[in-house]
């Protein structure tokens, strides 16, 4: 996709990735409708012949439902929206139709493969016959709306200019749609890859392939033959679409080349494809046109301005720009428009196939059905299927999507298109190979401009795609196998069997059959379950289920829980487990009939058959010493010693206190929280409160024995809040003055901990520890810490010992913790180093959190600790947990990752399991599984609620099992994968040294990558990155990974900040972990309206010295100030138009009655309330000391630390994966 | 010359001192045939109303290990303004100040009637006293709110300068801060864990760390800021202590069906002895602890917590099956000589219907010279008055209690001392007149007393060393000088002197003087204390047959049969609180306790004191019984049938009103002066708490003397102790047959 020129292409890219983004979203909206549709089309498609009947229904209501949707987020979300709307509506109406008989076929993902494979290789073929018209339009339709967005095409097109040595096929396909650029894109690469290395290294598959496609579309390429790219590209585009597949494959270097054909001809094809999208297509050419026009939206414009500006210049890019409108006008002309297109799609297609199936599937939908439809002619035609089959699973989603289009395909499949096709590649191919082959580096180097980044992958599309495709729809989770929409997407969840992906998220969706498979793909297979996890208001939170005194039905053998997943036979007498297959009774009580289905009768009244998640409640047996619990307890432990009462901290936390403790957790709001509270202040001794409601004054004990600690009271020290409130206001009035004159600097850290968990066993109870701690215990006592920073040890292989604790003392206090239900949370406010990476063991292994606040001073940190503290006490959560997590027969559970401890293998204890909190699951095989079954896991969660019930939640999660690498690579989610390794990583290093860890996890995701390419990718030149739809992004946040301060430091970054930083990760969600990798840069423009403007990269590159930025990174905000800022701008948000005058210590906005600072603090405002932490707001000014840790967030750049920009790491990895290959 | 019994009486209204024998026997030999040693009662600090203290200091002999005190038996020569020690003869020049000094110009100490003096002086600042509180609240209810009631109302017993500190325990100790405001503090130690006297101070914040420099202590100043945390005067902390122990709550620790609470009482005392120990070393101070059971837990407990064990008896104790004692009473003995070692002494009042581990802990009194008061709960009259009737003030308006007190005892060359039994610990101070025969604790000249009353009396048991080859000339005399350094309950530090002599007399040819100059009371008490002293350090029944032994000749009868060395009928408990108070009390007490005197009171006449036997329990009498540790009044059949009838209401009866409540103004009148207040039992005849009574009377009429059974002439008691009419018959048969 991206050629070699980076740089020039940066300065239009710039421009372009606004004008991208919201030419994207418009198109995305269109696209992803369709991709819904197309999954199901597809697999109707091939199912037809076989389950049709079932499916189809399925499919097709799916399909219609996401087809109306979709259209009607691209009317909104596009400005182009009128324009595409109406286009984008209409193709859909077609597309769903086909859809629908698509879906049916495409619900047998099973049966799809092949006929993605088929399809995939007939799309591109197809799109050189059907094609045309069909194929065309189908690509067309999905991909105008890309193209439109991807603005990319453009890019697509410079890079053909540039590119001339580059192929970044890939890049710009991924920039352009996320989806269907990157089908164009990749099939650009691969057409790329066709014309040069394709044809050696693809002959076999390739060949076919590509030849087939790629050869016609030469044909129309021709036209475009400047870059055979230009010409190839749209019509690559178009196949791209359906291969945004390829787009994947980034051209990382010359080799490129290839990719920047496929990217442009992604565009192409997008726009291309639109044409064909008949009318509605035309109209997106159309909208892709307006986008520009659009450029109203200050940013986009100008950057689709210049995208379009390149394409226009280059020859192929203005085929591109053009291809849209002239395409549209061609394609809806007839189509023959389409042919060329399909030339360019089919070669594509076979690329695209991989991307494109994944996206293609979400874009088909809107224009898809058509679009699909060419493609699965091209797929039909399939000549290539078997070639394809490799590649066809990914196809395959083209397939299936294409699978409306088979008819279309069919007429394709005639195959001529397919030949045409090919050529393009070639044509494409010499320029990428030269590239890559004669020698990336020169070639890099050659180059004047380097890679574009532009042209690769952009996570910043990715996101906008899947919001823009998925936001509209509610999630079902009935459907197996399908993954969520992205944790950046707003979406609704409906429960309908499997767990709401806010519960739980997998890797992947498609679990491979067999354990040669996991380990081939090295995809790591993994869950990450957030048990308690707040829903939204119109969510329903679980419900509770109660079987009365027996307890919960479970299976006899393996004691899973009842689920959806039992099968109940005889009459409804007993029920087979879907876990262990044992058959069990059902008891009297719980016996209902059957119905003609073999469904129980009340199947839909109770959500323990009908719901992927829901609660029991629990009976006495399932309590701890058969004994029903008492209701928790809140312990509050208040570092008085110097340095704490000197920074604020214990004035603060006393005078918040006293508010805070009407908000403790409870289940009714209407009650009392029945969870009873204890305080306790300590340096070097502990001092202990009497609160007891009868006393007129708090009463202080104070305990210095601390070798041995004891608790010196047990009533009048945990207390109901309302029965006590006199004195306890009384002792937090009188706390701060106790000890306003301390000289005591000293502190003790172990028996505070040891002091609360004294205290909950003498009450009886589970419950919390609050620790505000501030320094290095040092004083004499059981814990005592030694001083062991030393950062000579960075970068050695003695390293990982500075993240193990000093001594095992911490690892047996929290056993005990464990074992009583005492979760801790600590508040740290340290001035120097008090060593997190031990005092953390305790509340790491409860459940509990760390909190870090530095240098902690009252005026500017209060804030943030305080919406901590409040956050922290008021969350609802479980105490005395166990989880465990059992899965069908084949796999099992084999690690766990989190806050928590495990005293056997199976069973994961959580002294406290707040909602924020994560255990991620790795599964392995220890059997085969069976794609017929599928399979199950079922998460249990027992814990005792914060008004003291027992009670079980139950998540369910059924995936389905596949035999093709394809499918699994198009059936997981990058997220999660990032959100597993980063966890894996951040634990290895404390057994292992750091390069260690990043060289392996290096070597790992080029073996994932590898793997696709050698499995399921279409042939190609070895010198093309062909990324899989569904791991585009791996790269780039794998980097992102590998540059955190964990595994990079910088020189600033001191060894509490990388443990505490290792620590936060470990129960991260993935919508947490995803932002903290990948921090959200929005540029500060037009504010207006309830949307927010579309992020941009995170790169310095992308800031514009005039412009103001917000950047958030789940744990920070900062406020990034141009130097040349507008006026207007500084005045609307900090009162004052001069830069200079700006306060760069200020933390938080002046309020001004103005729109804009309105909006931008009411959008700070709701980006706080998304995260487990405040975020500290910090203004950073340009070229300002400050602006260096703003830098160090951008994470595309190189870090200087020496964390590789994303285009060098993304050249490395390719190279890792052709050193894999080869 | 008046008779002996009036010399003797002279000399301990003077002197408060009492000797065994009068005239001393000149030969070591002839002094050990004599049985009973030539020893004294002497009372430190008997009540002399009439003895100015004079307000200086005294002068001392030079010779640096005589050092005795200018007395009235020292040789003065005026004229040289010399003068010459009566033990040592060192000659020492009179200081500066006694320049005037003449025939006619003496000071006080050269007079005669001085014999015994008390200086004033002045070393360094004074010292408040110091009452530290140790206070069991694993209580019933109603028993603690006694308890704390007789606490604060003792705030306001206590001089307005004094110290006052509290620790509480149960399960936990806690020593409670009395400097803050607002929050009540206190530091709270856990009840099982043993811990050095350094690491409570350091606990307690007591140390300053920037004082451990290597140089040691500067002058380590107190700061008072420090330790006036914990001990506070009195006027200070007035309201905040009476509000602190109007909020002392029961130990809330559950107490599980069938156990006992768990007291930390060990630990308690230890901080008690440990915050003293580290702030006032060398201080006077009282420890008060009071307790209502046993100590259950951590080092020093009695007995384990377990209701179905009880606590050990003397049946356990012979049997070896006191688990817990030996370790327990290591642990006290221990204690209390920490405390006496730094002057503190410890109080003890235990309250309960059981036993509360007396028996280990009597050491922390006896060694401190601090009371133990025992009683069945804080809430009845014993304890209030008792506890009351420590803050005691003589005629002057000040406390009957001192400090701090030493004894030094120097003698004339011809006698020494073989050591002293009393409240006392040894001292270790070598000098010249060590006698090798160790009795009681001996082996030096000083002892400390670290509390005392007018009425603490210590016997001294010194040996005749001369031999009988040299011979003292006629009317040569032996000497004894007792020198009692002491704070006064009014922070004076005070020296008092008591020097007497004694002639010195040939056995041989002057036996019939010595025999007459015999004060059997004194030599009663000085051998039973004898007796307890090696009743507690040896086995019980080796005792007696020592005593029956030692003194068959002495009237002996009462005491074998008393508590204090019979164990039978009293709890290991009692026998420990009856032989603490008999071995500090002095001579007319003691003897109360040895044969306690009954006073019989009849239509026949004015009261009389009758013989203690079953022969005096007459129908129509009342009798009154003082054994020290009870008071009973006993009507007699008669009596109370007509005090039943209520004849006493009536106005033609008064005279029987009268004489019923004759009794019980005499009773009160003993009340308001003993310490601790006895037992009041005001019972009839076939009364249940007339056992007491009967418990104590000579067994003349038992239902084996069948001749004797169902006349009237008295009560039968039903016993197999023999009389003392058998008692002697046995003793003239042994007395004959040893003497062939």
């Amino acid at each position: 996709m991206n050629v070699n020129q980076q740089t020039p292409m940066a300065s239009p890219y710039g421009p372009p990735q606004p004008g991208y983004g919201q030419p994207s979203y418009a198109p995305l909206g269109g696209g992803y409708p369709g991709p819904y549709g197309p999954y199901n089309g597809p697999a109707a498609a091939y199912q037809p012949g076989a389950p049709p009947q079932g499916y189809s229904p399925y499919a097709s209501f799916p399909s219609k439902a996401v087809a109306a949707n979709p259209v009607s987020d691209l009317s909104s979300p596009l400005d182009l929206g009128p324009a595409r709307g109406p286009l984008t509506s209409a193709p859909r109406p077609v597309s769903t139709p086909q859809a629908y008989s698509q879906y049916p076929q495409g619900d047998s993902q099973n049966g799809p493969p092949p006929m993605d494979h088929s399809m995939a290789q007939p799309a591109h073929r197809s799109p050189v016959s059907q094609p045309y018209s069909h194929g065309a339009m189908n690509l067309s339709g999905p991909h105008p709306s890309y193209s439109q967005q991807y603005g990319a095409p453009p890019p697509m097109q410079q890079v053909t200019n540039q590119m001339s040595g580059m192929q970044i096929g890939s890049g710009p396909p991924t920039s352009v749609g996320p989806g269907y650029a990157h089908h164009p894109s990749s099939q650009p690469p691969i057409s790329a890859a066709y014309s040069s290395a394709a044809p050696p290294s693809y002959t076999q598959a390739p060949p076919p392939l590509s030849a087939a496609p790629s050869q016609p579309p030469p044909p129309s390429e021709p036209a475009a033959s400047q870059p055979y790219y230009g010409g190839p590209p749209p019509p690559q585009q178009q196949p791209f679409p359906s291969a945004h597949h390829p787009s994947q494959p980034f051209v990382s270097s010359s080799p490129y080349l290839g990719p920047p054909s496929q990217p442009q001809a992604p565009p192409v094809s997008q726009q291309q494809s639109f044409p064909p999208g008949p009318p509605a297509q035309q109209p997106f050419p159309n909208s892709a046109p307006p986008p520009v026009s659009q450029a109203s939206y200050s940013g986009p414009p100008p950057l689709t301005q210049h995208s379009f500006p390149p394409s226009s210049q280059s020859g192929p890019f203005p085929p591109i720009s053009i291809s849209p409108s002239q395409y549209p006008g061609p394609q809806p002309q007839s189509q023959p428009g389409p042919p060329p297109f399909h030339s360019g799609p089919s070669p594509r297609g076979p690329i695209p196939p991989p991307s494109m199936s994944q996206q293609q599937a979400n874009h088909l939908p809107p224009g898809p059905m058509q679009q699909q439809q060419p493609p699965q002619p091209g797929m039909q035609g399939g000549y290539p299927t078997q070639q394809n089959g490799a590649f066809g699973q990914p196809r395959g989603p083209q397939p299936g999507y294409a699978g409306p289009h088979y008819p279309g395909q069919q007429n394709y499949g005639a195959g001529p298109a397919p030949a045409p096709a090919p050529p393009a590649q070639k044509r494409l191919d010499p320029d990428s190979i030269p590239s890559p082959q004669a020698s990336e580096l020169p070639a890099v180097q050659k180059s004047r401009h380097r890679i574009d980044p532009d042209a690769i992958p952009s996570p910043i599309q990715v996101i906008e795609d899947d919001r823009v495709n998925k936001s509209s729809e509610p999630f079902t989770t009935g459907v197996k196998g399908q993954a969520p929409p992205l944790v950046t997407t707003n979406f609704q969840v409906k429960d309908q069997g499997n767990a709401s992906p806010r519960f739980i998220r997998c890797t992947a969706y498609n679990m491979p059959c067999t354990a040669d498979m996991a380990k081939q793909s090295q995809v790591p297979l993994a869950a990450v379950i957030k048990p308690l996890a707040m829903l939204p208001p119109d969510e329903t939170p679980p419900y509770i289920v109660d079987h009365g005194d027996g307890g919960p039905i479970r299976c006899n053998r393996c004691k899973a829980y009842m689920c959806p997943y039992m099968q109940f036979i005889e009459g409804g007498r007993r029920f087979q487990c879907g876990f262990c297959s044992c058959v069990t009774e059902v008891p009297p009580h719980y016996f209902q009939h059957l119905d003609h289905t073999g469904k129980r009768v009340d199947c839909y009244d109770r959500p323990e058959l009908s719901q992927g998640s829901y609660e029991f409640v629990a009976t006495v047996d399932y309590c701890k010493n058969n004994k029903l619990p008492q209701p928790p307890s809140f312990i509050f432990f208040i570092d008085v010693s110097y340095n704490a009462v000197k920074s604020g901290m214990v004035n603060i936390v006393c005078q918040e206190l006293k508010t805070l403790l009407d908000y403790l957790p409870r289940e009714n709001p209407e009650a009392d929280s029945v969870v009873r509270v204890g305080f306790v202040t300590y340096n070097k001794v502990l001092h202990f409160y009497n609160v007891k409601s009868s006393l007129a004054q708090p009463q202080m004990m104070v305990v210095s024995d601390v070798s041995d600690m004891f608790l010196p009271l047990l009533d009048g020290f945990l207390v109901g809040v309302n029965d006590s409130r006199m004195v306890i206001e009384s002792l937090l009035d009188q706390i701060p003055e106790m000890f306003a004159d301390t000289r005591e600097t000293e502190t003790v850290f172990g028996p505070v901990i040891q002091a609360g968990l004294e205290a909950l066993k003498a009450a009886d109870c589970a419950g919390k520890l609050f620790v505000f701690h501030s320094t290095l215990p040092i004083a004499e006592a059981p814990g005592k810490l030694k001083n062991r920073e030393d950062k000579k040890l960075v970068g050695t292989d003695k390293e990982k010992s500075l993240f193990q604790p000093q001594s095992g003392f911490y690892s047996n206090l929290s056993k005990e913790c464990v074992a009583q239900g005492c979760c801790v949370d600590l508040f740290l406010f340290p001035n120097q180093y008090v060593d997190v990476a031990t005092l953390g063991v305790v509340p790491v292994s409860t459940g509990g959190s760390v909190y870090k606040y530095t240098y902690f001073q009252a005026e500017t940190d209060r804030e943030r600790f305080l919406n901590d503290l409040r956050r922290d006490v008021q969350k609802p959560m479980g105490f005395d947990a166990v989880m465990r997590v059992r899965t069908s027969t084949g796999i099992r559970a084999t690690d766990f990752f989190g806050s928590f401890f495990m005293s056997n293998t199976t069973d994961v204890e959580l002294a406290g399991l707040d909602c924020d909190k994560t255990v991620t699951v790795e599964f392995r095989h220890d059997d085969k599984l069976s794609e017929d079954t599928g399979a199950l896991m079922q998460c249990a969660v027992l814990y005792t609620s914060c008004s003291g019930q027992r009670r079980l939640r139950v998540h369910n999660m059924a995936v389905n099992c596949c035999s093709q690498l394809a499918d699994l690579y198009r059936n997981c989610e990058t997220d999660t994968i990032i959100n597993f390794f980063s966890k894996y990583a951040y634990r290895s290093i404390l057994n292992t040294p750091t390069k260690t860890v990043r060289d392996t996890m290096v070597n790992q995701c080029a073996q994932i990558l590898a793997c696709y390419r050698k499995n399921c990718a279409s042939p190609s030149s070895a010198g093309q990155l062909i990324l899989p739809e569904c791991m585009k992004l791996l790269p780039v946040y794998l980097n992102c990974v590998l540059k955190s301060d964990v595994l990079q430091p910088g020189a600033d970054i001191s060894l509490d900040d990388r443990a505490y930083l290792r620590q936060l990760l470990s129960c991260m969600d993935v919508s947490e972990s995803h932002i903290f990798f990948y921090p959200r840069l929005l540029p500060l423009v037009k504010l207006d309206g309830g949307s927010l403007p579309m992020a941009v990269r995170n790169s310095e590159e992308r800031l514009s010295k005039g412009g103001v930025y917000l950047l958030e990174t789940g744990l920070h905000l900062f406020l990034w100030v141009g130097a040349n800022a507008q006026q207007e701008l500084l005045s609307n948000i900090f009162g004052t138009p001069t830069f200079s005058q700006i306060d760069p210590n200020m933390t938080s906005l002046p309020e001004l009655d103005n729109p804009f600072s309105q909006r931008l603090r009411e959008i700070i405002d709701s980006f706080r309330s998304q995260r487990s932490r405040y975020m500290k707001l910090m203004v950073v000014k340009q070229e300002d000391k400050a602006e260096l840790i703003f830098k160090h967030f951008l994470c595309e750049d190189k870090s200087t630390s020496g964390g590789a920009s994303y285009v060098d790491f993304l050249c490395h990895m390719h190279k890792e994966i052709r050193q894999l290959l080869s | 010359m008046a008779t002996y019994q009036e010399f003797i009486q002279q000399n301990e209204d003077r002197d408060g001192v009492r000797f065994s024998w009068n005239l001393w026997p000149s030969s070591r030999l002839e002094a050990t045939r004599l049985v009973v040693p030539v020893s004294c009662l002497f009372t430190p600090l008997k009540e002399r109303p009439d003895l100015p203290p004079v307000q200086y200091e005294p002068v001392l002999c030079s010779r640096a290990n005589c050092k005795a005190v200018l007395n009235p038996l020292c040789q003065v020569d005026y004229r040289a303004k010399i003068w010459a020690c009566n033990f040592c003869f060192q000659r020492n020049p009179f200081p500066p100040s006694y320049a005037g000094i003449s025939d006619v110009n003496q000071p006080a100490e050269l007079m005669p009637q001085f014999s015994t003096i008390e200086y004033i002086v002045q070393r360094g600042p004074p010292n408040p006293l110091i009452f530290l509180y140790v206070v069991d609240t694993c209580l019933e209810e109603e028993d603690l709110q006694a308890l704390k009631e007789s606490l604060q109302m003792s705030l306001s017993l206590l001089p307005p300068n004094a110290l006052v500190g509290l620790i509480t325990f149960g399960r936990m100790v806690q020593v409670h801060e009395l400097s803050c405001e607002g929050i009540a503090k206190s530091y709270v130690f856990r009840g099982t864990k043993e811990l050095s006297s350094k690491q409570i101070q350091e606990m307690l914040g007591l140390t300053n760390p920037s004082a451990s420099g290597p140089q040691g202590r500067p002058a380590a100043p107190q700061d008072p800021a420090v330790t006036c945390r914990f001990l506070q005067p009195v006027h200070k902390v007035d309201m905040n202590l009476t509000d602190l122990l109007g909020e002392l709550q029961r130990d809330p620790w559950p107490v599980p069906q069938g156990k006992r609470p768990l007291r930390s009482t060990g630990i308690a005392l230890s901080i008690a002895v440990g915050l003293l120990e580290g702030t006032f070393p060398n201080t006077g101070a009282r420890v008060m602890m009071f307790m209502g059971g046993p100590p259950t837990q951590g080092p020093g407990m009695v007995v384990g917590d377990e209701l179905k064990t009880p606590i050990r008896s003397w049946h356990d104790i012979t049997k070896d099956n006191a688990r817990h004692l030996k370790k327990a009473t290591k642990y006290y003995d221990a204690l209390a000589n920490r405390a006496a070692v730094n002057g503190h002494s410890i109080d003890i009042y235990a309250c309960a219907l059981d036993q509360t581990g007396l028996l280990e802990m009597k050491c922390l009194s006896n060694l401190t010279g601090g009371h133990i008061a025992m009683g069945d709960s804080f809430n009845t009259s014993l304890f209030k008055q008792t506890f009351q009737r420590v803050f005691s003030k003589d005629h002057n308006g000040e406390f009957r209690m001192a400090f701090g007190g030493t004894l030094e005892v120097s003698t004339s060359r011809e006698l020494k001392v073989s050591g002293a039994i009393g409240p006392c610990v040894s001292l270790n101070a070598k000098g010249p007149c060590i006698s090798e025969n160790e009795v009681g604790v001996g082996g030096t000249t000083q002892w400390k007393i670290c509390s005392l009353s007018p009425s603490t009396t210590l016997v001294l048991y010194f040996e005749v060393v001369n031999q009988h080859n040299a011979p003292i000339p006629q009317g040569g005399r032996g000497a004894v000088q007792f020198v009692t350094q002491y704070q006064h309950s009014n922070t004076q530090r005070r020296i008092r002197v008591t020097t007497v002599a004694r002639n010195w007399a040939d056995a041989q040819s002057q036996i019939q003087h010595i025999e007459s100059s015999f004060d059997q009371e004194a030599s009663a008490v000085i051998m039973a204390r004898l007796g307890v002293f090696r009743a507690e350090s040896e086995e019980g029944p080796d005792v007696l047959r020592w005593l029956d032994r030692q003194l068959i000749r002495l009237f002996m009868f009462h005491l074998r049969r008393s508590p204090f060395l019979q164990v039978f009928n009293n709890s290991p408990d009692e026998c420990s609180y009856y032989r603490h108070h008999f071995v500090c009390q002095n001579l007319t007490q003691s003897l109360i306790m040895i044969q306690p005197i009954l006073y019989s009171y009849s239509f026949h006449g004015p009261p009389e004191p009758v013989l203690l036997d079953s022969g005096s329990i007459l129908p129509d009498r009342i009798l009154l019984m003082d054994t020290f540790f009870q008071l009973v009044i006993y009507h007699g059949e008669t009596i109370a049938q007509w005090r039943k009838a209520g004849y006493q209401e009536q106005p033609e009866y008064e005279n029987f009103k009268h004489l019923l409540v004759a009794p019980v103004d005499d009773a009160q009148e003993i009340l308001q002066t003993r310490f601790p207040m006895p037992r009041y039992i005001d019972t009839e005849h076939g009364g249940s708490q007339a056992r007491f009574l009967l418990s104590k009377v000579n067994p003349s009429q038992t239902h084996n003397n069948l001749y004797s059974w169902g006349q009237e002439t008295g009560a039968p008691i039903l016993t197999d102790d023999v009389s003392l009419q058998v008692f002697m018959d046995h003793l003239k048969k042994l007395a004959v047959s040893s003497a062939t």
